[in-house]
């Protein structure tokens, strides 16, 4: 019934091919983007956007990274954290380097060291595959760690060790440091999310996609049908990472303002990893239910639980966060391996014939 | 199907329209970010308490400050920085009067936010410690000391005991520390002393997350044979290393701390911790009137989370020393400005008059406590001296009498310090608050 596509006739091969191929999807995702364009700004509050929707987006990107070479290639990755990392830093020393140059280009910029980076640790990936990449990926994400840890340079030998985010501006809004408006920042980091997304979207579902797919399905088939597996591996380990960048850069310069190191340690890697398992594994979709999930049920259950007039202390919250996390974990995987992509998949299917399942 | 729908709607529904749970009562909203879980819980659950039962006794006995009460709201960080960031912007737009993020990490970026937002950030004895200087950061205050004057004074304190500054030449001296913000606070000091005493610096970094694990230090430590060894750790960084030190046979009186260590860290050591010594700059135990408050008020009337046995160890206290900062920073905003009410813009200026002589100390209920501290415009810190206490297997045990910091090495490294962080951030505003004339 909501989902119905009778009378929508596609008149062509493009329009057989969309991303979206149904009319309410397209309607959708068209009210999706005005409500976190339009609606969120205008209305939401401080704390909606610092610490709801901000975060959410970075994660979600961070996912997507993530998603490129776990889901579609089907290369594990334990360093989402470090190449988060790398992004951050790069941006940092390219902005004290060149205060001038607009942030939101440094930003983009960034993801390109963290590219090279991903690129250099991508190399072991033809000979070895599955946990043995793993352990692989974990050594570079312990390996930078401890560049930020120990190379003051990073961080213009601050004596805290920290990253410290200057104000910088864009058509004379500042957009990073503390000055600039929840509003403002929450606008950039969707203006570059959305962007990026789009660019993924097109990735995946054009011949680079199919070919990071093919090997993922199996790459010995893949390598007798003609891809090259070395640069197909490396290009998604190049883009992964670029994403990964990205999104660390985000973390830093356009959420929290300042970090140390320890903030691209190795929960970080796990957390982005757990939100791609949830979300679904293949699936951009999936990045942002995962991100939303993962990130959003602590703050939801923070606020819902005293709201509900359950007087508890934050620290019982704290506890209480991690059982229920971690039960709602293991229950989606054992009621859903797929991830939400897939539930999604479901729901939509039970919407097209609903009233009348057959 | 469809009422699974409308229950989802629903559940998603109040999820997005709940709102926080907000202040009902009219008061001055003091939050305190404390830790009571995670790695870093075996210190932080002292001071929470500490600083949450002292402002209770404060509703409990006196209706709150001036007749105004004090709601107090926790938000749990579990010392972590992007915990912090979060509890920081959850609080923020309910109008606290001051924050004190219990964390260097998360004292950092709170610096540029603070002057921002009009919130003034209180990091007693850690945090920046650059931002003493009140001409450059006049909203953050990091009274009674800095991570600089600890260091200052620990090395004097092995000078007296070789004799002299001039005796430290050649001698080794170990530092094993929290490589985070925290430990790497006093580096630029600490290298700046080597080269000046000539004594040899070894450097021991425990990463946050290998805290528990420390035997590839404590072996370097047995192999380089420091001298000395001083520690700048927290949460269950402090027990492991002493645990360790005690295992390598390291002699404990040449083992020397910064103000964090707590009886529990030291006492899972065995007997072997004896002779341990940390610094410290008020009080330990019970027997001040303020304290006798807490437990007569709060303790035994069951508002308290803190088992009666654990009020007066040192943390404790320490958490008391700070709520003691918190309030009388409130009450000198009422003083100055005749308000009952006061926001975050009077407490400001409230800790900038801060004033606790002998006689008001006394007032308190703090006689004999800590000594006494004035802030003022330009210093938001005091520095001041602290003594060394000795772990006597039982409790901690007063050694020496204070030990004044080197003012002469400390503030030429502390001025550069708060110019470099100024210009690092292009931007960085200048102060415009106005001094009050009383301060």
């Amino acid at each position: 019934m909501f989902y119905r596509e009778a009378g929508q006739f596609k008149t062509s091969y493009a329009a057989d091919m969309a991303v979206f191929p149904l009319r309410e999807d397209r309607i959708g995702l068209a009210a999706i983007l005005l409500v976190a364009a339009v609606a969120i700004p205008l209305f939401g509050s401080g704390f909606l956007l610092n610490v709801v929707m901000i975060p959410f987006l970075i994660f979600a990107l961070a996912a997507i990274g993530l998603n490129i070479l776990v889901g579609y290639t089907g290369l594990l990755s334990l360093g989402t954290a470090g190449f988060m990392g790398v992004g951050a830093y790069a941006c940092y020393k390219l902005t004290s380097a060149f205060p001038g140059v607009n942030i939101v280009v440094w930003v983009l910029a960034s993801g390109l060291f963290s590219s090279a980076v991903g690129v250099l640790f991508g190399l072991p990936s033809l000979r070895i595959k599955g946990f043995y990449l793993a352990v692989a990926t974990l050594a570079a994400q312990f390996f930078l760690s401890w560049c930020f840890i120990r190379i003051p340079w990073l961080v213009n030998y601050n004596i805290s060790g920290a990253i410290e985010v200057p104000t910088r501006t864009l058509f004379g809004v500042p957009v990073t440091g503390p000055n600039a408006a929840p509003e403002t920042r929450y606008l950039v980091v969707l203006a570059i999310v959305v962007l990026l997304t789009w660019v993924a979207s097109n990735l995946v579902h054009g011949r680079i996609g199919r070919m990071w797919m093919a090997v993922r399905d199996m790459d010995l088939a893949a390598e007798l049908i003609g891809i090259r597996l070395l640069p197909t591996k490396l290009l998604a380990f190049a883009v992964s990472s670029y994403f990964c960048g990205v999104a660390g850069a985000l973390l830093v310069f356009l959420w929290y303002g300042s970090a140390e190191p320890d903030v691209f340690g190795i929960d970080q890697s796990f957390l982005i990893l757990f939100m791609v398992i949830i979300g679904g594994l293949g699936s951009l979709l999936g990045s942002f239910l995962g991100a939303g999930l993962i990130y959003l049920l602590p703050i939801g259950l923070r606020a819902v639980l005293p709201a509900l007039g359950i007087d508890v202390q934050p620290s019982t919250v704290e506890h209480l966060q991690f059982l229920i996390v971690g039960s709602l974990i293991i229950g989606f995987l054992i009621a859903e391996p797929h991830g939400l992509a897939r539930l999604w998949q479901t729901v939509k299917q039970k919407l097209r014939v609903w009233p009348f399942p057959y | 199907m469809l009422k699974r729908a409308i229950a989802l709607g629903l559940a998603a529904a109040t999820l997005a329209g709940s709102p926080l749970p907000a202040s009902a009562q009219e008061g001055i909203y003091v939050p305190l970010f404390t830790y009571r879980t995670g790695p870093f819980s075996g210190s932080g659950i002292f001071i929470a308490n500490g600083m949450r039962d002292y402002l209770t006794m404060l509703n409990e006995r006196d209706g709150g400050i001036g007749g105004v009460k004090l709601l107090i709201e926790e938000c749990e960080t579990g010392y972590d920085t992007k915990k912090g960031v979060e509890c920081y912007e959850a609080v923020k737009d309910k109008r606290p009067v001051m924050v004190n993020p219990w964390s260097t990490g998360i004292t950092l970026p709170l610096i540029p936010k603070a002057a921002v937002d009009k919130i003034p950030v209180l990091s007693m004895a850690y945090g920046l410690s650059a931002s003493a200087d009140g001409s450059r950061f006049p909203w953050i205050f990091n009274p009674p000391n800095t991570y600089w004057d600890g260091l200052a004074m620990i090395i004097k304190y092995i000078a007296e005991q070789e004799g002299g500054l001039d005796k430290l030449k050649g001698k080794k001296i170990g530092y094993i520390y929290l490589d985070a913000g925290f430990g790497k606070e006093p580096i630029p000091l600490f290298e700046q002393l080597a080269k000046d005493y000539g004594f040899e610096l070894k450097m021991y970094p425990v990463a946050g997350t290998e805290m528990q694990n420390q035997s590839s230090q404590w072996l370097g430590v047995r192999r380089d044979r420091p001298d000395y060894m001083v520690m700048y750790g927290w949460g269950a960084m402090n027990p492991t290393a002493i645990k360790e030190a005690v295992k390598i046979n390291y002699p404990m009186s040449k083992f020397l701390s910064v103000w964090w260590p707590s009886e529990d860290d030291a006492r899972g050591a065995g007997p072997g911790a004896k002779g341990f010594k940390t610094l410290n700059w008020h009080a330990v135990g019970t027997n001040f009137p303020a304290l006798q408050d807490i437990i007569k008020h709060v303790v035994d009337t069951g508002k308290s989370q803190s088992p009666k046995d654990q009020v007066g160890q040192v943390l404790y206290n320490r958490g008391v020393y700070n709520s003691m900062l918190i309030a009388e920073g409130i009450a000198q905003a009422q003083k100055i400005t005749g308000k009952k009410m006061v926001t975050g813009e009077d407490v400001r200026r409230g800790l900038e008059g801060l004033d606790l002589s002998a006689a008001r100390l006394k007032e308190l209920g703090f006689e004999g406590f800590a000594d006494p501290i004035k802030l003022s415009c330009t210093d938001h810190n005091g520095h001041k001296a602290a003594f060394m206490q000795e772990w006597d297997g039982a409790k901690w045990a007063k050694v020496t009498q204070p030990i004044e910091p080197m003012a002469d090495k400390v503030k030429p490294l502390l001025e550069a310090a708060a110019n470099d962080y100024v210009e690092k951030n292009t931007g960085w505003p200048k102060r415009t608050e106005p001094c009050d004339k009383s301060s």
